[in-house]
């Protein structure tokens, strides 16, 4: 992994991207990285676009201004496509994970750069066959780790039990191990 | 102290900056908080009460209806004997605003963690500094923290610092709203019995539960005493700068992590110096490094300790620059330039250290502050530099005009 990696996380209130991010980061700091993770809070509502950043590095990390280069972007919503520009300051080589029914081709005409790195998975659906409920955020992170090896999928299992294990029951936590598992299976490029 | 965080990452552990906060005061297990939660600072005082409910800690938690009532409550409970926290942001602080004075007028060590956040009007939840500096003449102890390492630091240092037997004053441990309490990080937590240790037991001065020496608190006091006790509150003041080194020093040999009034980093040979507090030192620090890169001889001054103001130790550490900026995060409305900006061009003239330095006000309600905007800073010191004054009495960073 390279020296500093930027990830930004957009999607809608009620997602989770805020928690995606958190468990991403924790993972990163088991794995003995240096982490740094945050939301972008506005006048929170249910359903408005929000975003949330991550960036991991070997080095201590002591900007705190939002992403603005991201090396990863996740999309758990492909409803923001029509709205915003998730690509923006993303370089061609860099990746952009989008949870959706279409395919990657079909992303791509919606996208400003349609030469990133473009995974898809349909997160929703695999959210409502394991977890049950519509959420996207851990499904998605499984997906982000087919697209970038940043950390161990067993870290991944790990950082979600260590943050959501006291609020969900052992079943939950087991629901969203599967969801990891099987959008990491199922994310194409 | 860069280095001696890199060497312990090892056992470090990730939390938000709230929750480190949270963490540090079940750690010193206060005997009472008195809190009414305001944004960003609510999740301090909500995982604290889930502390206390589930019997973390001994704390008696009193749940009031405002942050005015908040202080009054942690004032009482101070002078009865007890060690006393709180939390609050904005608003809330200035609601509790009549009742700061009387905490350090009476020289109670109640600790007030800060969670910085801009004041109304208009509505706004996000960081900028006008709520402390605003309080800064209230005679609390004021302390910035860079990260949240520092917030989680400061705060364990904070009740050393307040129950200093010379000092006995209020401290505010302040840390960036959302940049800071809402961001996570990795963090050096420290055991539970070392922090116990740290901090001792809390050894109350005259409190009023010592029914064998009855004491009075906050009686009338007109213009035959009043002058002199604020005199005598005066005294307390230099030993608290003097607390903020010793327990800064104290701190580093026990934990490795050693904190002073002010940090300079790549001051002692530079041109350029930029003044600033809180999370804004952590980015400056990646651009005076780029600035280096480049061959100018650029340098951060970061200002933890507000209050006391350690005028004497910022004249010197600036004192063989060329040229010089402050950042504030806050408007001093009807002044000439922001509060920071004040303390700072005073301490030169006071100490004659007079360099030309230029204002620069920023981020007010949360407007983000980008390693661009800092390097611009550096290119207008050239410039400050070659006239021998300030170029521009105030500008903005990242403002539309």
């Amino acid at each position: 992994m390279a020296e500093l990696t930027e990830i930004r996380f957009h999607g809608r209130g009620g997602q989770g991207a805020k928690t995606a991010g958190y468990i991403l980061a924790v993972a990163a700091a088991e794995e003995g990285w240096n982490i740094n993770a945050f939301p972008e809070y506005g006048a929170e509502r249910r359903g408005a676009p929000i975003r949330s950043f991550v960036r991991i590095s070997d080095a201590p990390i002591r900007v705190r201004s939002s992403v603005r280069e991201p090396d990863i972007v996740v999309v758990l919503d492909d409803t923001l496509l029509e709205t915003q520009n998730v690509t923006e300051g993303m370089d061609d080589s860099d990746v952009l994970i989008v949870n959706t029914e279409k395919t990657s081709d079909e992303i791509r005409e919606q996208l400003a750069n349609p030469n990133v790195d473009v995974f898809v998975v349909n997160a929703t659906q695999v959210a409502m066959d394991t977890i049950g409920r519509p959420i996207p955020n851990t499904p998605m992170l499984g997906a982000m780790l087919k697209a970038v090896e940043l950390v161990p999928l067993q870290a991944l299992k790990n950082a979600v039990d260590k943050r959501l294990g006291e609020k969900l029951s052992k079943s939950a936590i087991e629901s969203n191990y599967a969801a990891l598992d099987r959008a990491y299976e199922e994310a194409t490029s | 102290m860069a280095e001696t965080k890199a060497a312990v990452k090892g056992n470090k552990v990730a939390l938000e900056g709230n929750e480190a906060v949270a963490e540090a005061m079940r750690q010193i297990n206060p005997d009472v908080v008195a809190a009414y939660p305001i944004t960003p600072s609510t999740e301090i005082v909500q995982t604290f009460a889930q502390y206390v409910a589930d019997g973390k800690v001994e704390t008696n938690f009193v749940a009031v209806e405002s942050e005015h009532s908040a202080m009054s409550a942690c004032l009482a409970a101070a002078v009865a004997g007890g060690r006393v926290m709180n939390a609050t942001s904005a608003n809330g602080l200035a609601l509790m605003w009549e009742i700061l004075y009387v905490v350090s007028s009476l020289r109670q060590p109640v600790i007030l963690t800060v969670v910085n956040r801009a004041l109304s009007g208009n509505i706004n939840i996000h960081c900028d500094h006008s709520d402390t500096m605003g309080s800064r003449d209230t005679g609390w102890v004021q302390l910035y923290a860079e990260d949240v390492q520092e917030a989680y630091d400061n705060l364990i240092q904070g009740v050393c610092i307040g129950e200093t037997m010379d000092v006995r004053l209020p401290v505010m441990s302040c840390l960036d709203g959302f940049i800071l309490s809402h961001s996570y990080e990795l963090l050096q937590v420290q055991e539970d019995e070392d922090v116990q240790e740290f901090v001792g037991p809390y050894k109350p001065d005259n409190p009023m539960l010592d029914i064998d020496n009855p004491q009075t608190y906050g009686p009338l006091d007109l213009y035959d005493y009043y002058f002199e006790h604020k005199r005598s509150q005066m005294e307390a003041y230099p030993p608290a700068k003097q607390a903020i080194i010793d327990q800064g020093k104290r701190f580093g040999e026990a934990f490795g992590r050693e904190y002073g009034l002010i940090e300079e980093f790549m001051t002692d040979d530079a041109d350029f110096i930029v003044v600033a507090m809180g999370s804004t030192c952590g980015a400056l620090r990646d651009v005076v490094e780029a600035q280096r890169d480049n061959g100018v001889k650029a340098g951060m001054l970061k200002i933890r300790a507000f209050r006391p103001f350690p005028a004497e130790e910022i004249s010197d550490a600036l004192s063989g620059a060329s040229a010089v900026a402050v950042l504030d995060r806050a408007s001093s409305f009807g002044a000439h330039a922001g509060p920071l900006y004040h303390e700072i061009t005073s301490a030169q003239v006071t100490y004659s250290n007079i360099i030309p330095t230029n204002n620069y006000i920023y981020g007010l309600g949360g407007r983000e502050i980008l390693p661009e905007d800092l390097s611009s800073v550096f290119d207008d010191l050239h410039e400050v530099a070659e006239a021998g004054q300030p170029t521009e009495p105030v500008s903005f960073l990242g403002l539309r005009e």
